[in-house]
């Protein structure tokens, strides 16, 4: 491995973190103006243009608060938990390809900070740990809301798990690969994996909003009933990993989506636009093409959470285990008689 | 000493203390987390040996799944000094005597066992990824492999049979 690899890499993985950061802050904003453009109000205007700037005055805001810790015999596990699910929703883009290939002093740089061949595994891995960080948190809060949210959260995520892993496998018997990159470039042009996958699509989806704790499955943070859920005892910058933390999760799992069914940064024409004005015009327009299809699902997501009411508990379960599982079980069924009639 | 051969001593000595302290901490909740963390450096062996496909199956199944199970009892359990169950005094005695033989058995075990301390190294050959192990587990190991899945399957309506609540009769 040569130097210059390293430091390619480096960079890349820098800038990754501040794009995921950058989008994960302006999706507080976009959230608030979503939620007033639906509800008829304004939003944030005071803090720069049409409150562009409120973001970085939230974040100046919770810096600067006062740090209070409840009265816990676990100091240190309070301390880890807002850590653990900032880490866990950071990390999982290390294998997501953000476009093709660039072109850049003589060198190919391939936009991806690893193409390891388990990436699908290894998103599903940091997922399945990331409810660590919400349920050491909330336990360790010594608080019995703190304790239902948390307890809530596990629950609920280890069930869509269970139907998340039983949608892909049907995208995977088409695929054949478990590598992002194998994956997004089978989807060349407009061949999207959402057209043979529609229902597997739909419970991923679904799965998606419950494993980032999203309305109409927010029922770890249920204000009417448990105050606030895990991060009650939270406050400061703490309570702003939590809440950073979500939003991060939600550009993520949008990049995700993107990737596996709307055919990552493939776009119709993408040939043409490669041979007429160059890779590196086209892998750009890759890259933008990329990011409005993340842009769309995390508008998606925000119009959800203000349209549909939350799930009571038992729904949620029975959604999960009596509806998800069996049409994904069914979806895959369908799919192995396809694949050996067609084939 | 080769760089591979250091992250091996680091994470030996990372997952024996964590395995420690699974046992050694008063809190069962810290129990559970030294084990997950026991569990997350196990996946880190796998990986030296580049079993990709093993190490992340063991974070998801074991770290993701078993023990966020683990956790989710043991927060709901109310475990407190004054629940404890007394153990008689007959439990306690066997109990040590128990411990004294089965350290008896380990460390003949250990003297007697001659292990061969290979170095890593790279053989090119492709032993890990999915395609060849699913050739593997449903060609040679075909029969084990149902076998197996059967078995979870009895234990998962075992399990739906128990949790379900009886109807009352008359």
């Amino acid at each position: 491995m040569d130097s210059a690899l390293i430091i390619e890499k480096s960079i890349f993985i820098v800038v990754i973190f501040a794009v995921t950061m950058l989008m994960a802050m302006y999706s507080t904003w976009a959230e608030r103006k979503v939620a007033a453009f639906l509800q008829d109000r304004v939003g944030p205007n005071r803090a720069g243009w049409g409150g562009l700037l409120q973001p970085l005055a939230d974040g100046l805001k919770l810096f600067a608060k006062e740090e209070f810790e409840p009265n816990t015999p676990n100091k240190f596990l309070f301390f880890v938990g807002p850590g653990v699910a900032m880490a866990t929703a950071l990390i999982t883009s290390a294998v997501i390809p953000w476009g093709d290939k660039l072109e850049i002093f003589g060198r190919t740089v391939i936009l991806q900070a690893t193409d390891i061949d388990v990436s699908l595994l290894y998103i599903f891995g940091v997922i399945s740990v990331g409810v660590y960080g919400i349920m050491i948190g909330g336990w360790a809060s010594n608080n019995k809301f703190s304790l239902m949210g948390a307890v809530r959260a596990a629950s609920q995520m280890v069930s869509y798990e269970v139907a998340m892993g039983l949608s892909i496998i049907a995208l995977l018997m088409m695929s054949g690969s478990l590598s992002l990159r194998a994956i997004t470039e089978q989807q060349h042009g407009m061949d999207w994996n959402v057209f043979y996958q529609p229902v597997g699509f739909l419970i991923f989806l679904i799965c998606a909003f419950a494993e980032t704790n999203r309305t109409p499955f927010d029922l770890a943070e249920c204000e009417s009933e448990l105050i606030g859920g895990y991060h009650t005892e939270y406050s400061s910058m703490k309570m702003g990993f939590y809440l950073f933390a979500e939003y991060a999760n939600m550009f993520i799992s949008s990049t995700i989506l993107a990737v596996l069914y709307f055919g990552g940064y493939n776009y119709p024409g993408m040939d043409w636009v490669g041979i007429h004005w160059g890779t590196n015009i086209a892998t750009l327009i890759g890259i933008a093409v990329l990011f409005v299809k993340i842009c769309a699902f995390i508008f998606f997501y925000m119009w959800v959470r203000w349209t549909i009411p939350r799930f009571r508990y038992d729904q949620l379960m029975n959604l999960g285990w009596k509806i998800l599982i069996p049409l994904s079980i069914i979806n895959i069924m369908i799919t192995g008689i396809c694949i050996l009639a067609f084939k | 000493m080769s760089t591979v051969l250091l992250i091996f001593y680091i994470l030996s000595a990372f997952t024996l203390a964590t395995a420690f302290l699974t046992i050694y901490s008063k809190n069962p909740i810290h129990s559970a987390i030294y084990l997950v963390l026991c569990m997350v450096s196990i996946m880190g062996h796998y990986l030296l040996f580049n079993a990709q496909f093993l190490a992340l199956v063991q974070l998801i199944v074991y770290a993701g799944a078993i023990m966020v199970l683990f956790l989710f009892t043991i927060m709901l359990m109310n475990l407190n000094k004054e629940d404890e169950v007394h153990k008689p005094r007959m439990t306690r005695y066997a109990a040590v005597i128990i411990f004294i033989l089965l350290c008896g058995v380990l460390t003949y075990v250990f003297v007697d066992t001659k292990p061969i301390m290979g170095e890593y190294d790279v053989t090119g050959q492709d032993f890990q990824s999915i395609k060849v192990l699913g050739k593997v587990l449903l060609n040679e190991y075909m029969v084990p492999f149902e076998f197996v899945s059967i078995l979870l399957l009895t234990a998962m309506l075992g399990v739906v049979l128990l949790s379900k609540k009886e109807k009352s009769t008359r």
